[in-house]
């Protein structure tokens, strides 16, 4: 049974021959696939194969090797804290010692309201502004525990934190999309990922 | 600041740089537009050859050298692809790239795919980097209208397309070959060369692979001459590079600055503002977590390839990671050690079983248990994972952590014998 929006079967199926084997369009589609379900199941797997026209084994084999792509549902913000050693060394233990007491869950684990799931990550590259979290597409760095309160507070309540996250300073007027609605901005930045135009 | 060049970095606290608009303003695009009128691709190759740059990414290949390989009397495309993989812990030198200037980027693909005649170029960005996705992206779009991708590139006869591709969440993707597979929709498994990607590569075609920064160079390069570029920074080591320091200093961030002309020292202590708390520097590893560990008596070595490496560590990606007195050497140790163990691919048995044994032992060594001879048995599975026993450097540099450290600081291992951590598992003073 289609568990994809037409929306995002259409965008499958024109990935299939934008690249000069079918096979480049697996990570793309499983991307799509994630920004609307949140999670990847083996129905879902079987069903971006058969719109690749690609043996279900080849959309299964990658998705445990990545570590972006889920297996199972997440809590609807997913705090994703990086614990390599530059963070470490700025206090990442800590600071998801804080996130476990202030959510009441442990690492791993989603809040009964399913609202927040709390996670630690690999290396993000934001090594010079530790320690930071990840929550969908966006960084927030150099974190304090008074930030922390800030953003968790607000997404809580469904609010966009008040602090902006990384890479959107002032002086360029940019507004990030709101993170309240974090899966569709996700589902955004998914949608740049094959831009090529004419021939690949 | 001494020793600053700003070459790729140059743009980058503009506003709204990463716009075509500022980056045209601000002269980007202006070297694609000369070259593609005054030179043959094989000048390009022979410039970058001349230039004496060396690749960013961590390996320091001669750039030039590795575009010479690629062949161009074979019947295949070939391809360009910009390695935007940045994962290796301490490394967040192409984000400033990626997310602030990425007309540069695609002005040196560009430059890149004319040299070794390709049309079709690929930036790999890991997933994780959703702003640099989002901005390369926008600008591939400007590019394309603006004339500077697609077809007969600013009437120059010369077409190349570009496409932007998301990697999901695997360091061993920043391999080239990984990231080849990645890349074809695969687990990202690193290759046995030869063949070199120059020859077999992307889709079994000749492929360049360099690093965002290196790539970044390019068009400078070739503004400014060969002659220029290799007057600078020190022998084998022409050029700037960013130094993405982090940890226990005053001011982290990025330092674009000339090779050679500045040592750890100075890095730490003028232009990071010296260490937080007025503590001493105990560990420095000066070029991300797959370099071995300096102490605080190798600090006045200058920032080159030659300098570095005397010293028994390397250059690597110019992650600069500093640790005050408080860290404990193998809690440090540890972290790096699982971070190998859960990134390994897993084709190779050494590496596969090495740092999972590692990590486990570390764990000994840090929550209690631990004896004094397995410091050896550490040393002894270090020596059997390193030396080209795997396809790929993964081990090599797994080893690093485990063997400096051992080297350095036996005591911090001796002291963790048998009751575990004596800091209680912290892995240093600091008030989060």
């Amino acid at each position: 049974m289609a568990q994809l929006s037409k929306e995002t079967q259409d965008k499958i199926r024109d990935l299939k021959d934008k690249f000069p084997a079918r096979r480049s369009a697996v990570l793309p589609s499983l991307h799509y696939a994630q920004a609307e379900l949140g999670y990847l199941d083996d129905a879902t797997l079987a069903e971006v194969a058969a719109l690749l026209d690609l043996p279900q084994s080849m959309t299964t084999e990658v998705v445990g090797f990545y570590t972006m792509f889920d297996r199972e549902r997440r809590g609807k913000y997913k705090l994703e804290v990086c614990r390599n050693i530059s963070c470490a060394l700025m206090g990442a233990k800590q600071l998801t010692k804080y996130l476990e007491k202030k959510l009441g869950v442990e690492l791993g684990g989603t809040t009964p309201d399913g609202k927040f799931t709390l996670l630690e990550t690999e290396c993000l590259g934001a090594c010079g502004y530790a320690p930071m979290l990840m929550i969908g597409p966006y960084f927030y760095e150099n974190l304090t525990r008074e930030k922390v309160d800030a953003i968790v507070g607000a997404l809580a309540e469904d609010r966009d934190p008040p602090i902006r996250p990384a890479g959107y300073p002032e002086m360029d007027g940019e507004t990030p999309k709101p993170l309240a609605k974090a899966s569709s901005a996700s589902a955004e930045i998914r949608d740049r990922l094959a831009v090529s135009k004419g021939k690949p | 600041m001494k020793g600053e060049m700003r070459l790729t970095t140059a743009r980058v606290d503009l506003p709204r740089s990463f716009t075509l608009e500022v980056a045209e303003q601000n002269g980007v695009y202006g070297s694609l537009k000369k070259t593609l009128a005054q030179h043959k691709p094989d000048e390009i190759i022979q410039i970058i050859k001349a230039s004496g740059l060396r690749g960013r990414g961590g390996a320091g290949f001669p750039t030039g050298g590795k575009w010479g390989f690629v062949p161009k009397n074979l019947d295949k495309p070939r391809y360009v692809v910009c390695n935007a993989d940045e994962s290796e812990p301490g490394t967040f030198k192409d984000r400033i790239i990626l997310e602030r200037d990425p007309h540069l980027l695609i002005e040196g693909c560009v430059l890149t795919a004319y040299a070794v005649e390709s049309h079709q170029v690929y930036i790999y960005i890991r997933g994780e980097y959703g702003l640099s996705i989002q901005r390369v992206s926008d600008a591939v779009r400007e590019a394309y209208k603006a004339g500077y991708l697609g077809k007969n590139i600013k009437g120059s006869g010369f077409d190349c397309d570009l496409t932007v591709y998301a990697g999901a969440g695997a360091y061993i993707c920043g391999e080239e070959t990984g990231l080849l597979d990645s890349l074809e929709g695969k687990r990202g498994h690193p290759r046995l060369k030869p063949p070199f990607p120059a020859v077999v590569g992307l889709y079994g075609s000749p492929t360049v692979i360099n690093n965002v920064e290196t790539l970044a160079s390019v068009p400078a390069i070739l503004e400014k001459g060969a002659e220029w570029f290799a007057s600078t920074g020190v022998k084998n080591a022409a050029g700037p590079r960013i130094f993405a320091v982090s940890g226990h200093v005053n001011k982290p961030g990025l330092f674009e600055i000339e090779m050679g002309k500045v040592t750890l020292r100075e890095l730490i202590d003028d232009h990071c503002g010296g260490m937080r708390n007025g503590r001493k520097v105990k560990a420095v590893i000066p070029g991300g977590a797959s370099t071995p560990f300096l102490n605080a008596e190798e600090l006045d070595v200058p920032l080159d390839f030659d300098a570095i490496q005397a010293k028994g560590s390397f250059m690597g990606s110019t992650a600069v990671i500093v640790m005050d007195e408080t860290t404990c050497m193998v809690h440090a140790a540890l972290i790096l050690t699982r971070f190998f163990a859960h990134e390994s691919c897993g084709q190779c048995t050494p590496c596969r079983e090495g740092t999972h044994w590692a990590e486990s032992i570390l764990e000994r060594f840090e929550h209690g248990g631990a004896r004094t001879e397995d410091i050896d048995i550490l040393l002894d599975i270090a020596a059997e994972m390193g030396g080209g026993r795997t396809i790929c450097a993964l081990a090599d540099g797994a080893i690093g952590p485990i063997r400096s450290t051992i080297q350095k600081w036996q005591g911090d291992y001796e002291s963790h014998v048998p009751g575990g951590c004596p800091q209680k598992g912290s892995l240093c003073e600091v008030s989060w």
